[in-house]
């Protein structure tokens, strides 16, 4: 079995979610791309597990999809209060943790 | 053993803060209530320091420490539960409740704003139990955790009562003093690892934080350039709570911003922390060290001496240049320390009891000045013997005690140090220390030019226009009730300075004998 | 001997006056004074008791020695060789008592009481004229707005006094020394609403202070001298003279404590160069200045010299005959002060320059050796000069308003004020030096054993001071009591005084606004000092084998052996004669150039009569302008000159100087060289905060892109260590 395309598959899923978490503007799309690399994160485990003859990886895959899941609910309800108090999503107008 | 012999200082030093926590429960509008809860506190705790004073063993028999308590409390560094007091100790430890108690006394109607008596008071409580913990704590760990105790409720009372520059102050004194702290920790820390006291205890231990075991030591285990590093950060530590120069610039401020209890509380009883230290802890300890030392620690001390003259003399404000008279005395208190002699050390002793007294006087009258006056510009000040003549006699027999007049207490805290420095402990040099001597005694003119320049400004002379028509109150019956001790104290300590001297001539002239021994080992 | 144990009670007595007039005085009817005279009659006759019985003891001791003292008594009825007291006399040891006053590095000292013929002989002075000075004020302080605040510090200085004189050791000296010294502030500034009396007061505290600089040191060294000598240091002044006169102690540390403790003589006593406080001081009371400034405590420094006297005669090997810094330093003072006499409009001024030259007469003759003759002139001086001072007292009170100023407000008083007026003069003429009054003796006593002990010049300084003496006294006298009376009818001429008086008792006390008599409470007190100023001296007049001085106070234990000169006929009428030319010089100016004066005034003829009279008496011209005018004018001015401008000036340089230094290390050194490094430090910390701040811009994606890149940094460099 070839692992190399799986890792070069969740790589490039990464690298994507990071590019969107720090060039988009929309905190949607942020998330989104939060969300893409946790799903890099999700192939490298179930390609792992795979090769190695474990179930681990794929236990840890599950415990991941559960948090992605929880960690979109707490995301757009932040958004949303974001959204609330500025009447904007665009996270350049969110810098109140300035020192 | 009885019981009362076992729990004293533990109660002298826990009372006040058992007060707190009532304080703390009574809601804020009950000022009269918070009052007297207080009051009750300071008296009682001053109650159980007398019954330790008249159950004490004075006789020369007695050199060690009594009413000592030694219970295990934290296994895992050896650290115990040491208290105890001796002939040194004991004075201060006096001291210290008798001062907080009239300072309860004198805030009766005096709170600066922002008012709160509530939480003043509650920090007045806290600071009594560090200081009076500071004077009974033998073990270097507890001694340090109520040093810095005392830190925090000081810092509360500077930054929310404190004049207009207060943040400023507080900061300064708050960090000044932790940078001391930080490395006498550290120092604490060297002596327990290194310092082997195996001999000492006959193999029970190796290493300890218990003072009177590392005193019976003597830096055994020690090379000299490892004594002289640990020394120079326990003389840091100390040095900056004394003040020294050049390590004295936070108590101008500091005093300068503080409210009227909070300077009589710092001048009478937080500068003593250093010199006690000096003298419970630098010195026995590391009496090797404290012999190469002790010519620079004289040096700067006598450099102090003139040095806060001098600024006094170019003060404009009162209470600052009381605070750098505090310079200048605690120079005499160094001198004393620094030459190693039973006659210093005593000197030493009574000089920080009688600067105690007479300084936390003479801020008291500032207080009082610039409560009647508002202002405690020199310049705009005179005639307070016409306007409160009770007040300006009080302030010039604080100023004649201050420039250390025989009769009254400061003499003993400045003669016999000047006597000590002309034959200073043996493998010191004489004739540096006759030099110190000759400035020192020069030290004692530039005082009296000092304060005596104060007292004309402020108190003779005709009734400024300015406040012909102010109402002034001459002394009232609180500032009576808190004033009366401390004058009667000053004039007999005065008269009959054996008082004090027959106490702690006791426990130090072993101690000097035994840094003699150590030294000529 | 009751008296001579309990001469603690002296002075205790005035001390527990001080506090009871302090605490209840004004609920007295007399507002305390009582209480003061009261207590100082007490130990005024605990004094004398005190005195009788060491008479007593004195004379015991002869008879006991049997021999040696019949030995004696011929040796002294024959009078023709010098004797030493050593050799014949019995010793006489002091009464010493002392308890445990603290103790220090398992030494006890002690305090008490060491009672010998000097401590005898100052404690009968002081009570005496304190006594006097408390019923003398009572009139002249009456209605004084601080009556009974005077009368406590009074009793306070008294105590201190008889304190400094008991003293059997040196710490309790200095106590007593610096007491007296606060006492004489506190009395100083007694007016000090204005601000030159408190001025006056600061100086004198501080001047002194300095001169104490060498007490402070000399009485530690006293401490060590005795530890030198016998292995337990001790302050105790038996020990220490027994220890400065057994060999034992290096010569320079004797030396360097002489040196010491005389710059505390030329502090409290107003020696040249640090005697210009004391004119200044005479901004205080009238009787202070007769009872503090010139009667007793100026006369301290003198006591130390006698007291601790082996220490200087060791120190400055005063033996043998060799020039000596304290007697430098007497002699210097006599001329100084007597030349600025001369110059002063303040009768009270010329009374303040005639006690420093007096003063300087003293420990002049300690510096050479005339113990006795020193100490002959203390109790004599004390005397007439408070008869002095106390007779310009009552010339102000009831004389000239309460001014002071001679040229202003005073002359032909004597018309007015007749006891006054010969009070005045029995005194000046006892001042003078004139025979047989009390100051003839002890003055000739002086110049006699220092010319006898190869003092030779000092006696001829003497002899000068001497005549100076007695022309300054006798202006002061023409001035004051002859000529027109200058004083206008007005009340309040010398804002000083006068301002204390309630106006409905001062219209009672001074209705007449003429000069008038004062009441017998203050010539009562007058007569008596006069009275002693006549016959002090008799007591030790040895031309009439009467040397009851020098029996009854001289030490004879841990004394060294002195010269006793005879009595000379020669030599005292040598300085009678000095005193009257003296007399005569002044006579011949004032009364002549008065009448000059007046004349010139009155038209263009006389005052061409008077240039002629004037070239006509070239002698006149002589003493006038020459001798007594250069002696007046340029010489006096400026020695008076050099006395302000420059010996005060240096005073005044170093006290501005001192506050320049001060300013400089307050606000160059303090607050921006020290406080600036830890400020600095401060702002170091602070700006580094501010730095790193920059980074938090609080925008999420610069956060993420943060981690991102630390992680690919972290990675990176873990694949390299790998």
């Amino acid at each position: 079995m070839l692992l190399n395309q799986f890792l070069l598959l969740g790589a490039f899923l990464f690298a994507a979610g990071v590019y969107g978490v720090v060039t988009r503007r929309n905190s949607v799309l942020v998330l989104m791309s939060v969300e893409l690399m946790l799903a890099a994160v999700n192939v490298n485990l179930v390609a792992f597990s795979a090769y190695l003859h474990t179930v681990a990886g794929q236990t840890f895959a599950l415990f991941v999809l559960t948090i992605a899941a929880a960690e979109v609910g707490v995301g757009l309800a932040m958004i949303l209060l974001i959204y609330r108090n500025l009447s904007s999503s665009d996270l350049d107008d969110v810098d109140v943790l300035k020192g | 053993m009885n019981w009362f012999d076992s729990w004293a200082l533990t109660l002298v030093v826990f009372v006040p803060v058992v007060g707190m926590g009532i304080v703390l429960l009574l809601p804020r509008e009950e000022e009269q209530a918070i009052k007297m809860t207080t009051l009750l506190a300071t008296l009682v705790t001053f109650g159980f320091t007398i019954a330790v004073l008249c159950r004490y063993h004075y006789g020369a028999n007695h050199p060690g420490l009594q009413f000592d308590v030694n219970k295990s409390w934290i296994d895992v560094i050896n650290s115990r539960y040491h208290i105890g007091v001796n002939g040194i100790s004991l004075p201060m430890l006096a001291l210290s409740p008798f001062i907080s108690l009239l300072c309860v006394v004198y805030s009766w109607n005096h709170f600066p704003d922002p008012h709160n008596p509530k939480a003043f008071l509650a920090l007045l409580l806290l600071l009594e139990t560090g200081m009076n913990g500071t004077f009974v704590a033998q073990d270097l760990i507890l001694f340090f955790i109520f040093f810095e105790l005392v830190l925090l409720p000081m810092f509360f009372m500077i930054g929310v009562w404190g004049g207009p520059n207060k943040e400023y102050a507080s900061i300064k004194f708050f960090l000044f003093t932790m940078f001391g702290s930080a490395l006498m920790l550290l120092s604490f820390l060297a002596l327990y690892f290194k310092v082997d006291v195996t001999a000492v205890t006959h193999g029970a231990m190796h290493h300890t934080f218990d003072i009177p075991t590392l005193a019976k030591a003597h830096g055994q285990g020690l090379v000299h350039g490892t004594q002289l590093l640990i020394f120079g950060g326990l003389f840091i530590g100390f040095a900056i709570k004394v003040p020294m120069f050049p390590f004295h610039t936070w108590l101008p401020d500091a005093h300068t911003e503080a409210p009227t209890v909070g300077s009589v509380l710092l001048a009478a009883i937080l500068l003593k922390l250093g010199t006690y230290g000096f003298i419970l802890i630098a010195l026995p300890i590391l009496p090797e060290a404290a012999r190469s030392w002790a010519p620079w620690i004289g040096l700067l001390a006598v450099i102090g001496i003139i040095y806060g003259a001098l600024n006094c003399l170019a003060q404009k404000d009162m209470k600052r240049l009381i605070a750098f008279s505090s310079i200048a005395h605690m120079g005499f208190v160094m001198l004393g320390i620094a030459t190693l002699t039973s006659f210093g050390i005593n000197a030493a002793v009574f000089g920080m009891v009688a600067h105690g007294l007479i300084t936390g006087m003479l801020f008291f009258v500032a207080g009082s000045v610039q409560h009647n006056f508002g202002t405690r510009e020199m310049s705009r000040l005179g005639g307070l013997l016409l306007q409160a003549p009770k007040m300006g006699w009080i302030l010039g027999f604080c100023v004649m005690a201050s420039l250390g007049l025989p009769g009254l207490a400061g003499f003993w805290g400045e003669f016999p140090a000047i006597l000590s420095a002309f034959q200073p402990a043996a493998p010191l040099s004489e004739a540096v220390f006759r030099t110190f001597m000759v400035v020192a005694a020069v030290g004692t003119v530039f005082a009296a030019g000092y304060l005596l320049y104060m007292l004309q400004r402020v108190a003779f002379g005709n009734v400024r226009d300015e406040f012909a028509d102010a109402h002034i109150h001459d002394v009232n019956l609180t500032e009576w009730i808190a004033w009366t001790p401390m004058l009667v104290m000053i004039l007999v300590l005065g008269i009959y300075p054996n008082l004090l001297f027959k106490v702690t001539d006791v426990a130090v002239h072993p101690m000097t004998v035994a840094i003699g021994h150590a030294i000529n080992r | 001997m009751f008296f001579l144990d309990h001469a603690w009670l002296v002075p205790l007595i005035p001390a527990v006056s001080f506090v009871v007039i302090l605490l209840f005085g004004k609920r007295f009817p007399k507002g305390g004074s009582e209480v003061g005279i009261v207590a100082l009659f007490a130990s005024w006759v605990l004094s004398c008791g005190a005195f009788y019985q060491w008479v007593q003891r004195v004379d015991d001791a002869g008879n006991a020695k049997g021999a040696a003292g019949t030995v004696k008594a011929f040796a002294s009825s024959l009078k023709l060789a010098a004797t030493s007291s050593g050799e014949h006399a019995a010793p006489v040891a002091p009464i010493v008592h002392s308890i445990t006053w603290f103790q220090s590095g398992g030494i006890k000292f002690g305090a008490g009481i060491q009672i010998d013929g000097l401590a005898v002989m100052m404690m009968f002075v002081v009570t005496t004229i304190s006594l006097l000075v408390h019923v003398y004020s009572t009139e002249y302080m009456r209605n004084d707005r601080r009556y009974t605040y005077f009368f406590a510090a009074l009793s306070l200085f008294t105590a201190s006094m008889l304190l400094l004189v008991v003293a059997d050791n040196t710490l309790q000296l200095l106590v007593g020394w610096e007491l007296v010294g606060l006492c004489s502030f506190m009395l100083i500034g007694h007016w000090w609403e204005e601000k030159p009396n408190s001025n006056a007061a600061l100086k004198a505290f501080l001047t002194t202070r300095t001169g104490d600089i060498g007490l402070i040191i000399g009485v530690v060294m006293t401490f060590f001298i005795v530890g030198r000598a016998t292995g337990t240091p001790s302050f105790n002044i038996v020990a220490l003279n027994t220890a400065a006169l057994s060999g034992k102690v290096s010569h320079l540390m004797l030396l360097v404590c002489a040196c010491a403790l005389m710059a505390a003589i030329v502090g409290k006593s107003g020696q040249f160069p640090l005697h210009t406080w004391l004119p200044d001081a005479m901004a205080g009371p009238t009787p202070v200045s007769a009872l503090i400034h010139a009667a007793t405590m100026v006369v301290a420094g003198v006591y130390l010299g006698a007291r601790v006297y082996p220490v200087f005669f060791e120190g400055f090997s005063i033996g043998n005959g060799g020039v000596n810094l304290m007697a430098i330093i007497g002699g210097t003072t006599v001329i100084i002060g007597a030349a600025l006499a001369f110059v002063q409009d303040d009768i009270k001024k010329v009374l303040a320059y005639s006690t420093i030259s007096q003063l300087g007469y003293m420990v002049m003759g300690l510096g050479v050796g005339a113990w006795i003759a020193a100490i002959f002139h203390l109790f004599t001086h004390a005397f007439f000069k408070a008869d002095l001072f106390l007779g310009a007292g009552s010339v102000s009170h009831s004389g000239s308003h309460h001014s002071f100023d001679m040229k202003e407000d005073m002359g032909g008083l004597r018309k007015f004020m007749p006891q006054t007026f010969a009070t005045f003069v029995i005194g000046s003429l006892a001042l003078a030096g004139i025979f047989p009054l009390a100051g003839f003796w002890s003055k000739d006593e002086i110049l006699l054993t220092a010319g006898k002990s190869g003092y030779t010049f000092f006696m001829v300084v003497g002899l000068a001071g001497a005549f100076m003496t007695a022309a300054y006294m006798t202006r002061c006298i023409y001035l004051t009591f002859y000529g027109e009376y200058r004083g206008g009818d007005h009340v309040g001429a010398h804002p000083d005084e006068a301002e204390h008086l309630p106006v409905e008792d001062g219209l009672e006390a001074h209705a007449p606004h003429r000069p008038h008599e004062s009441p017998p409470v203050i010539t009562v007190p007058l007569w008596i000092l006069s009275f002693f100023a006549v016959t002090a001296g008799l007591l030790n007049a040895e031309p009439f084998h009467i040397e009851k001085f020098k029996e009854w106070f001289e030490p004879r234990v841990a004394f060294p052996e002195l010269v006793h000169p005879a009595f000379s006929w020669g030599a005292a009428g040598l300085s009678v004669a000095i005193a009257v030319l003296g007399i005569a010089v002044a006579y011949e100016y004032y009364w002549d150039r008065r009448g000059l004066r007046d004349l010139s005034s009155r038209n263009a003829a006389a005052r061409a009569g008077k240039t002629f009279l004037v070239n006509k008496y070239y002698l006149d011209y002589l003493y006038t302008d020459v001798v007594v005018g250069s002696i007046k004018g340029p010489i006096a001015n400026a020695s008076y000159w050099v006395n302000q401008h420059v010996i005060d000036a240096v005073l005044n340089g170093v006290g501005r100087g001192s506050l320049g230094v001060a300013r400089f290390t307050y606000d160059v050194l303090d607050q921006r060289g020290v406080d600036g490094i830890v400020n600095g430090l401060a702002v170091g910390t602070g700006d580094a905060g501010g730095a790193a701040r920059a980074v938090e811009t609080g925008r999420l994606q610069w956060y993420a892109l943060l981690m991102f890149s630390a992680v690919t940094l972290f990675s990176v460099f873990l694949w390299i260590a790998h």
